[in-house]
């Protein structure tokens, strides 16, 4: 296990991206990122360090400039296929996962209300599975992420209409250590 | 007297319970006038000290109307109140028009019991038609009530009755903290004495009844995986089905009780597997790329039914329990899933889409013919009485999800309504129960 820890920090430290979601606790504890003043906001850490002129000091998956700070995308009625504005969000996440072997995320997908409610589970592993193909092809390894069905089950809104039924049909990329 | 006045489309008939679990509040939205007269006089029960804590005619006055066969008599409009046959003028109850009357009377019994007695007679024969002495306690009078409103409907329609049954269901509503519940309960077939058998922070769905009626099975996301449990009704004690990695949903017992059919995605896509109960192994029964989901056994356990939309939208097909190929069983429409058997096997109650609207249908399988059942625009999870006359599915209802039933003619409607929170996935119990 200690080995493995040590390969995976490696493995951050040689990507250009920082804060591998593992190391949060510890560059908190170093207290780096509380210089600036500039923490990220749901008390997660606070890393800085890309000289490139990005001067966002969060969490790389909280960059408003990153695709990787877009973490639902959405489908068309009955598809499972994922729409081509979305596809950088997925390239971006799927290189973030690449790049930082310790970092996992839930594929969470979700349907609208219409029709039965088991084959609304059954499309939404279909978004879910779409997605993390996507991902995998990116580099993502297969045990960093982890499809999960919902199905209709939990909506994010209420409400018998288009635009109700459009923002549940949805995929939720969720980091647990996030 | 218009035709349509005759037709007397409007019962509006509305029994507002209170029990002490949630209680679900059935209203009549739709009966029609071939529906029999019958009259049920209160039961006397001037010997019992202290009086009964059910009115008993009351509820088989309520379980008759909601069948949507009979018209029970106002009691305003009795001229008398006979208790027995010797009361009884036939001549009063023809000139009200009525078919049959109910009369009874309840007695004290030994050890605080109670004896409840019955008669059943046809008011223009007067003739007694059927009688009964039934033994019950203070705590069983409703239950006692129920098994009177299946004997007087099975003598009547010549069907059994399915007032004793019971119903499962899910709602989640906000709990205390503000975040939502989820649990799944089970209520008498009119939604008295609701008791909730799992409450969760994840969503509960697909309740599923053991042919016997003594536990149900259900998927539960608690810990965010979908798992599959089994749960005895009476102690609460549930065991966990082993869990695949994706979806582990849609049980359904065989008619025997050894196998329960689901729906897996271990091995790739959603497919159909039974898992026999003795041997505890799991065999796969579906083999496609497409989603197949939604088992359910055709009452002589010999066929499934599923959906699956390897025909590129969801359609109903049936196999073989045994393993074969997959017969496609709907062509009507471009949606139709969540199919199941009606008691005898001669026809199938599905989800059907039609100009955009989810809606009941069911399909007669010799002719192939389709009706729509229900009139909603989003109404799923059908569920058959376990004597073939009624529907119980799922509606809208504003922004809530709310529990309806109809006959399964299409002509009786009505709508049970659960104070504070959505119910949904109404499951319908078996005749026999433990």
């Amino acid at each position: 296990m200690k080995t493995y820890q040590k390969l995976l920090a490696g493995l951050c430290l040689s990507s250009a991206l920082a804060g591998c979601s593992m190391l949060d606790g510890d560059e908190q504890a170093g207290g780096n990122g509380a210089i600036d003043g500039t923490n990220g906001t749901n008390g997660g850490a606070s890393t800085s360090g890309l000289s490139d002129g990005n001067n966002f000091t969060g969490h790389p998956l909280d960059n408003p400039a990153s695709a990787l700070s877009t973490k639902v995308i959405y489908f068309a009625f009955d598809s499972h296929a994922v729409e081509p504005q979305y596809e950088a969000v997925l390239a971006a996440h799927g290189a973030y996962l690449a790049a930082n072997a310790g970092v996992a995320v839930i594929v969470e997908g979700h349907a609208d209300e219409r029709g039965s409610r088991e084959y609304n589970v059954a499309l939404s592993e279909k978004r879910a599975k779409t997605v993390q193909n996507l991902l995998s092809l990116q580099g993502a390894s297969g045990n960093q992420t982890e499809a999960v069905a919902l199905g209709e089950e939990k909506p994010v809104v209420l409400g018998h209409n288009e635009e109700s039924w459009r923002l549940n049909r949805r995929v939720e990329l969720i980091y647990p250590a996030h | 007297m218009s035709k349509l006045k005759r037709v007397g489309l409007f019962l509006s008939l509305i029994l507002s319970f209170s029990a002490w679990g949630g209680a679900l509040k059935i209203e009549i939205t739709q009966g029609v006038s071939s529906a029999q007269p019958i009259a049920i006089v209160p039961f006397s029960s001037d010997q019992v000290v202290g009086g009964l804590l059910v009115d008993i005619a009351q509820v088989i006055s309520d379980d008759l109307a909601r069948s949507g066969r009979f018209k029970p008599l106002s009691r305003l409009d009795m001229l008398s109140k006979p208790s027995s046959s010797e009361q009884v003028n036939f001549r009063n109850w023809q000139a009200l028009g009525q078919d049959n009357l109910v009369v009874g009377k309840v007695l004290p019994a030994s050890n605080g019991r109670l004896t409840i007695q019955f008669q059943l007679f046809d008011v223009y024969k007067g003739e007694q038609l059927t009688g009964f002495s039934i033994p019950a306690s203070q705590s069983g009078l409703r239950a006692a009530a129920h098994r009177i409103s299946d004997l007087i409907y099975e003598k009547l329609t010549g069907q059994k009755g399915a007032f004793s049954t019971r119903i499962a269901y899910v709602t989640s509503m906000p709990g205390r903290t503000g975040a939502v519940e989820y649990k799944i309960q089970v209520a008498d077939a009119d939604g008295f004495g609701a008791k909730t058998i799992v409450t969760s922070s994840e969503p509960v769905m697909s309740p599923a009844w053991s042919p016997r009626g003594d536990k149900l099975s259900y998927v539960s996301y608690e810990g965010r995986r979908s798992s599959i449990y089994t749960q005895t009704l009476r102690s609460g004690q549930r065991e966990k089905l082993h869990s695949f990695k994706g979806i582990n949903g849609a049980p359904a017992w065989s008619p025997d009780a050894s196998q329960l059919a689901l729906t897996l995605s271990k091995d790739g896509s959603a497919d159909i597997y039974v898992y026999n109960v003795i041997t505890r192994s799991f065999r796969r029964l579906t083999r496609s790329y497409a989603i197949d989901t939604e088992p359910s056994w055709s009452p002589d356990g010999r066929h499934i039914i599923f959906t699956s939309d390897r025909g590129g939208k969801p359609q109903i097909y049936r196999i073989p329990v045994s393993g074969g190929k997959a017969e496609r069983l709907t062509f009507e429409g471009v949606y139709n899933a969540r199919a199941s058997y009606s008691p005898d096997g001669k026809r199938i109650i599905m989800v059907h889409r039609i100009n955009g609207q989810y809606r009941i249908a069911s399909l007669e399988l010799a002719t192939g013919f389709t009706s729509i059942l229900s009139n909603g625009s989003l109404d799923e999870s059908p569920s058959y009485a376990p004597n073939g006359s009624m529907i119980l599915y799922s509606t809208s209802d504003g922004l809530k999800t709310i529990l309806a039933a109809v006959s399964s003619d299409g002509k009786v409607h009505q709508k049970l309504r659960l104070q504070g929170g959505d119910v949904r996935e109404p499951a319908w119990s078996p005749f026999k129960q433990y």
